[in-house]
């Protein structure tokens, strides 16, 4: 058992650490997200430079050898600076799909772009009417000859916007919420026939709707087996939810320190209103919470590797338990900043609204639970 | 990092495990704790570690500590919750004992540690008073110095099983006109048998009898019972405090405490099917254990803290509170899950008779008594509000 750090991982720690103090204070960052693009591209750059876009990739296959815990010491810096830019799309969700299932011409075709940054990859697997259910499709991919041929309609498909290509969901064979018949295609978000609708999300970064109208895929953009692929998507998910918990962690450690110090410096009826025991407990009951949500980050992310009951256990206990926390946290910070939580040009919102959202990624509170429960009756 | 045991970890649990399988008396089972169970049968598994001695493996190895890593005694811990054994009381081995190897004189160290051991002396704790609770340094009980020996007058309150007790720790007051209420207490040993003292049983909750009331009439006790400095005891108070907050989390019990709550769940029935595939409940039951998932990971990195030298600070605090919270929805839950069972008064039935036919199914037996009795985790060894002050001060700084 060992809860500690590499020292080269704690190297990355404290470059990335440096990375968003410097280049990512408040200021800078709202800037960047009002702008027209939303994003910097530069902070990608940087990003490819210090190697961490090859992180997940094998050495053989152009990457750094990294690992879950890896990801977890990245996210959780991500998370401290609210950071926007799409590395879980591109670098835990593509390449995982890569890493996972890849075959070598499509690790030669995709991975040297991920890792040097020139491209980006969007996963789109939720739909308007499928909830957080990931076999629940109707976007459909049928087999034409030497092609698929997509259509459907994908939801709030996170970081599309900047997005070279698209990981698609969609169902080759089966009706909808079927396990079987799911196939997963990876497209050139530029093919003929798809269409997008570009917005920003409450959190500050940009999103779209993707149309597939008779998208014609080759057959080899097919990611691992033709209507066999929920197994490998659960795991990508689930990748996800660990990367995207570290990140919850990190925003959640920022708010809770943002609020202990302005309690510190606000005062009211002539003391800082961080003197008031009925305050203190709340800050130290959002504080256990941080505490418990790391715990579970790391349980989420260290299990990843196990079989598949324990590491679908593990994920699902986690997005209960931050997803809580998160809640519990971004709802607190707000109330002990008072009205001046409630403006924009405080950062202590911003952390809100992407602790807010964190919880609808990849499924919420409420399905996470019921997966537990249908996990823990198996 | 990872939460794997190293292979010799796992060598360690198989031998901690055939040793518990071995020679756990058979008969005694936390499952079973009575009113009625003798002293003798309370530290019969003590006794046998003591003779292993594994029966202190937290105290360092010249005074018959184990040399156990943290690791390792986490793993004592879980292998001994397997079996729900009744493990030796704190009031010894963790509470009094650190006290004396690190604030005590050799005389002391000789005089008490070896019975602590053995798990021969019974201890009890003389903290709490009726006017005392968590501003615990207001306590009244005085020691007045009177040639060779102290004069202790007072009252406490709480004390834990003292109707066993040899010998008992006490916080008294040595200078009531010291500036601060802290500095005029000392810490002082005396043995339960001096003349003067009064135990009497407190009636709680949950019917039983584990605290009591116990009342102090001009006992004398030698000076040589002073524990470190005359007037420091707060320091030594304080110290014991920290060391009772650690393992207070018990996660072990409360994973066994999961799986028997399943195990009722899946024997109850509700609308002709078991309360277990009810969702509402099913919901329940996952989220405690989610909680408890949590707790242990924090447990974890607390001991892994704690391996690499640094000793477990104010977030074992944290510890205290999540983990008593878990132990008092664990039987909240059992209680609900016993539905109508949960409602007759079993001691009642008890005390009319062995021979009367049992009412209700033998887990519901004890499912509101343990419901009650649970509440006072919360309460006992620093409350959970006490436990919050201690964060906001030592971890937010405020």
């Amino acid at each position: 058992m060992d809860f500690n750090f590499t020292d080269e991982q704690t190297m990355v720690r404290d470059s990335l650490s440096r990375l968003v103090r410097e280049n990512y204070d408040f200021d800078t960052r709202r800037a960047a997200i009002e702008s027209e693009s939303g994003w910097r591209p530069e902070i990608w750059a940087q990003l490819a430079e210090l190697g961490l876009l090859g992180m997940p990739f094998s050495e053989a296959d152009g990457g750094f050898g990294g690992g879950a815990i890896d990801s977890l010491i990245v996210m959780e810096e991500f998370g401290k600076g609210l950071v926007v830019e799409p590395f879980v799309p591109t670098v835990v969700c593509a390449g995982g799909f890569l890493k996972h299932a890849g075959t070598d011409a499509q690790k030669a075709e995709h991975i040297g772009g991920i890792v040097d940054g020139s491209r980006i990859y969007a996963f789109a697997y939720a739909e308007p009417r499928g909830r957080y259910d990931l076999a629940d499709l109707e976007t459909t991919a049928k087999r034409d000859g030497e092609s698929y041929v997509l259509n459907g309609h994908k939801a709030v498909v996170i970081g599309a916007p900047w997005a070279s290509h698209l990981i698609v969901t969609a169902r080759t064979s089966g009706e909808r919420r079927d396990r079987d018949g799911i196939s997963v295609v990876v497209v050139d978000k530029s093919a003929d026939g798809i269409v997008t609708r570009d917005y920003p999300t409450v959190d500050g970064r940009r999103a779209s709707e993707v149309y597939f109208e008779n998208v014609a895929v080759p057959a080899d953009a097919l990611i691992g087996e033709e209507g066999n692929a929920l197994p490998l998507i659960e795991l990508v998910a689930d990748e996800a939810i660990a990367a995207l918990s570290a990140e919850a962690c990190g925003a959640m450690k920022v708010a809770h320190e943002m609020t202990v110090e302005y309690s510190r410096q606000r005062k009211q009826f002539g003391t800082p209103i961080g003197k008031f025991q009925v305050l203190q407990h709340r800050m130290v009951d959002m504080f256990t919470e941080y505490e418990q949500s790391v715990s579970m980050a790391y349980l989420a992310t260290l299990r990843l590797g196990e079989d598949e009951h324990v590491r679908k256990l593990a994920c699902a206990a986690a997005k209960v338990r931050i997803g809580q926390a998160a809640h519990h946290i971004g709802q607190e910070a707000i109330q002990i900043h008072g009205g001046m939580g409630m403006t924009d040009e405080l950062a202590i919102g911003h952390y809100f609204k992407r602790l807010t959202v964190y919880d609808s990624e990849f499924g919420n509170v409420d399905h996470h639970m019921k997966r537990h429960v249908a996990l823990s009756s198996s | 990092m990872n939460l794997e045991f190293s292979p010799e970890e796992q060598a360690f649990r198989n031998e901690v495990r055939a040793f518990i399988e071995e020679n756990y008396p058979k008969q005694a089972s936390a499952d079973s704790l009575r009113d009625d169970m003798s002293a003798e049968e309370l530290v019969a598994w003590h006794k046998i570690l003591g003779e292993k001695g594994w029966s202190v493996p937290a105290w360092p190895e010249q005074y018959g500590g184990t040399g156990w890593t943290p690791t390792q005694r986490y793993i004592w811990g879980e292998e001994n919750a397997r079996v729900n054994a009744i493990m030796p009381l704190p009031f010894g081995v963790s509470m009094v004992g650190p006290v004396i190897y690190t604030f005590g004189n050799e005389a002391q160290k000789e005089q008490h540690l070896p019975g602590i051991r053995s798990g021969d002396v019974w201890w009890c704790q003389g903290y709490s008073e009726p006017g005392a609770g968590s501003d615990l340094a207001s306590l009244k009980t005085t020691a007045v110095r009177d040639g060779d020996h102290y004069v202790i007058n007072g009252q406490k309150t709480w004390t834990t099983l003292a109707q066993h007790a040899d010998w008992g720790f006490f916080l008294c007051r040595t200078d009531p006109d010291a500036a601060k209420p802290q500095e005029g207490i000392s810490f002082i040993l005396v043995d339960m048998k001096t003349p003067g003292i009064e135990v009497r049983p407190i009636k709680l909750i949950d019917g039983g009898y584990e605290v009591n009331e116990t009342w102090l009439t001009d006992v004398r006790v030698p000076v040589e019972n002073l524990i470190g400095e005359e007037n420091k005891g707060w320091t030594y108070a304080k110290f014991l405090l920290a060391h009772e907050r650690s393992g207070i989390a018990g996660v072990a019990r409360s994973k066994r405490g999961v799986e028997q709550l399943r195990e009722i769940a899946k024997s109850e029935v509700l609308d002709g099917k078991p309360l277990m595939q009810d969702f509402d409940f099913a919901r329940k039951v996952s989220q405690l254990e989610i909680d408890l998932a949590a707790l242990e990971i924090t447990e974890l990195r607390t001991l892994a803290g704690e391996q690499a030298g640094r000793g477990p600070g104010p977030e074992s605090s944290i510890l205290k509170i999540k983990g008593t919270e878990i132990q008092q929805r664990l039987t909240e839950l059992a209680l609900e899950a016993v539905g109508h069972y949960g409602t007759p008064y079993y001691r009642a039935v008890a005390d009319a008779g062995s021979n009367e036919y049992p009412i209700g199914p033998d887990y519901a037996q004890h499912s509101a008594g343990s419901y009650f009795n649970m509440r006072k985790t919360s309460i006992y060894g620093g409350s959970n509000e006490i436990q919050r002050n201690i964060i906001t001060k030592m971890i937010l700084g405020l």
